[in-house]
């Protein structure tokens, strides 16, 4: 067997990514006016609990189906014709986000146990070397979260919290942290 | 309903930087100190955006053609293939990429360096790798630029890419820099990376395909993870 090649290591997208990465239907998981379509919306703060002007939020989902549009999901494709599951947005000077999505399918785990709903997320940002990676749950789907094989792998409340996204008039509202007294669970994946 | 799912292989600290690196500043407050949690390789991490053509304008892939006049500096080609740590072509996927102008200034509010704006230079471009995993650009060298990490601090020539793959674990953003570039030692950014894993953000001088009269050539081949097992019938090569 022959050694794997060396991956390419990662690089900050530094303080300028807006010239080459925002897209005008960033924004948009689904097309504006999907029905049952909402907003998860937040801000991201640094250590100093600053919000970060300059981070970028992608995220990745499956449909309300639980299928993603992708053709390594085995179990078959997605039916939406327009959905995309992924998001890409730049925060504002305030270091807000929003992007608008419809609640994901819950997904089997490896085990065969069902998942509460989530969506995958990707933060970038001048000052992080390599993009963190995280999940939104959501606030009002308690008894799925209960029962969610990473969530209860979590080593308290206060961790699981920081993973919640909770309900508001324009959908869901999810901050990250990237580090502080309400640091968010950031995976290795 | 249980799947059987081939994972990504991990990296390790040998491939990447640390999110906490005392010579780069901004790390500082915006690492988390929490370590981070394990994450087994589910559908979602084995699936990802799969961008293609639709991204991609005519000119995207040229940086000197975006304006009416052309832009001032070195005219060269970046050109190379995305692979995975199996040496497997990622053929059909999107590689962004955006830099400073000749000048080593943004075409960004934010940029305040005192070097001139080229009217003819935006410096972003978009493009998408063939059936072989074989990506190419026509821009324009980018210039050094001052920042304000620590005293006279310069950054090294570098342009900043990013790619998907074809699942979640494969996404990354990077920078790929010059042969030889004298502020390498000074850069934190670049240093960051592990010594042994260094060389692989820096392109190659590539004569070959340089076109003579026109334009120098670079070669940057980027690798993405691998699968932790080959799948034994893979019906999408
Ligand atoms: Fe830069």
């Amino acid at each position: 067997m022959t050694e794997p090649l060396g991956v390419t290591p990662s690089q900050t997208v530094g303080p300028f990514y807006a010239i080459g990465l925002p897209w005008e239907d960033g924004p948009y998981v689904v097309p504006a006016g999907t029905p049952g379509s909402f907003e998860v919306h937040g801000t991201v703060y640094d250590g100093a609990g600053e919000a970060v002007p300059d981070a970028l939020i992608e995220t990745w989902q499956a449909d309300p189906d639980g299928r993603f549009a992708h053709p390594d999901d085995p179990r078959g494709a997605v039916k939406w014709d327009a959905f995309r599951g992924f998001a890409r947005v730049p925060t504002t000077p305030e270091g807000t986000y929003a992007f608008r999505t419809v609640r994901p399918g819950r997904l089997p785990s490896a085990s065969g146990e069902l998942q509460a709903p989530y969506i995958a997320v990707s933060v970038f940002a001048r000052g992080l070397l390599n993009r963190v990676v995280t999940r939104i749950y959501f606030g009002d789907e308690a008894e799925a979260n209960a029962a969610d094989p990473v969530l209860r792998s979590l080593a308290g409340d206060a961790e699981r919290a920081t993973l919640v996204a909770a309900p508001s008039d324009r959908g869901y509202r999810f901050d990250v942290h990237v580090q502080g007294d309400h640091e968010t669970v950031f995976f290795s994946i | 309903m249980s799947i059987p799912l081939i994972g990504y292989r991990r990296e390790g600290p040998e491939d990447q930087p640390p999110l906490d690196y005392a010579g780069y500043g901004s790390t500082a407050l915006r690492h988390p100190k929490r370590p981070l949690v394990p994450l087994p390789h589910g559908l979602t991490e084995i699936t990802g955006p799969m961008f293609g053509h639709e991204k991609v304008g005519e000119l995207d892939h040229d940086l000197t053609r975006q304006h009416a006049g052309e832009p001032i500096g070195e005219r060269i080609i970046v050109h190379g293939r995305v692979l995975d740590s199996d040496g497997r072509a990622v053929p059909d996927t999107l590689v962004e990429i955006w830099q400073a102008n000749s000048a080593g200034r943004y075409a960004h509010e934010r940029d305040q360096h005192p070097a001139p704006l080229d009217p003819n230079f935006t410096g972003a471009g978009r493009c998408v790798t063939d059936s072989e995993g074989r990506y190419e650009y026509v821009t324009i060298k980018p210039g050094a630029y001052p920042w304000r990490n620590h005293p006279n601090a310069w950054r090294s020539q570098h342009i900043h890419l990013s790619l998907f793959g074809r699942a979640f674990s494969q996404r990354i953003v990077t920078q790929m820099y010059f042969p030889g570039d004298p502020l390498f030692y000074q850069d934190p950014i670049y240093l960051a990376v592990p010594e042994s894993a260094r060389h692989r953000m820096v392109s190659m001088f590539d004569l070959d395909r340089t076109e003579p009269e026109w334009a120098l050539a670079y070669r940057f081949d980027i690798v993405l993870r691998g699968r932790e097992q080959t799948p034994t019938e893979d019906p999408h090569d």
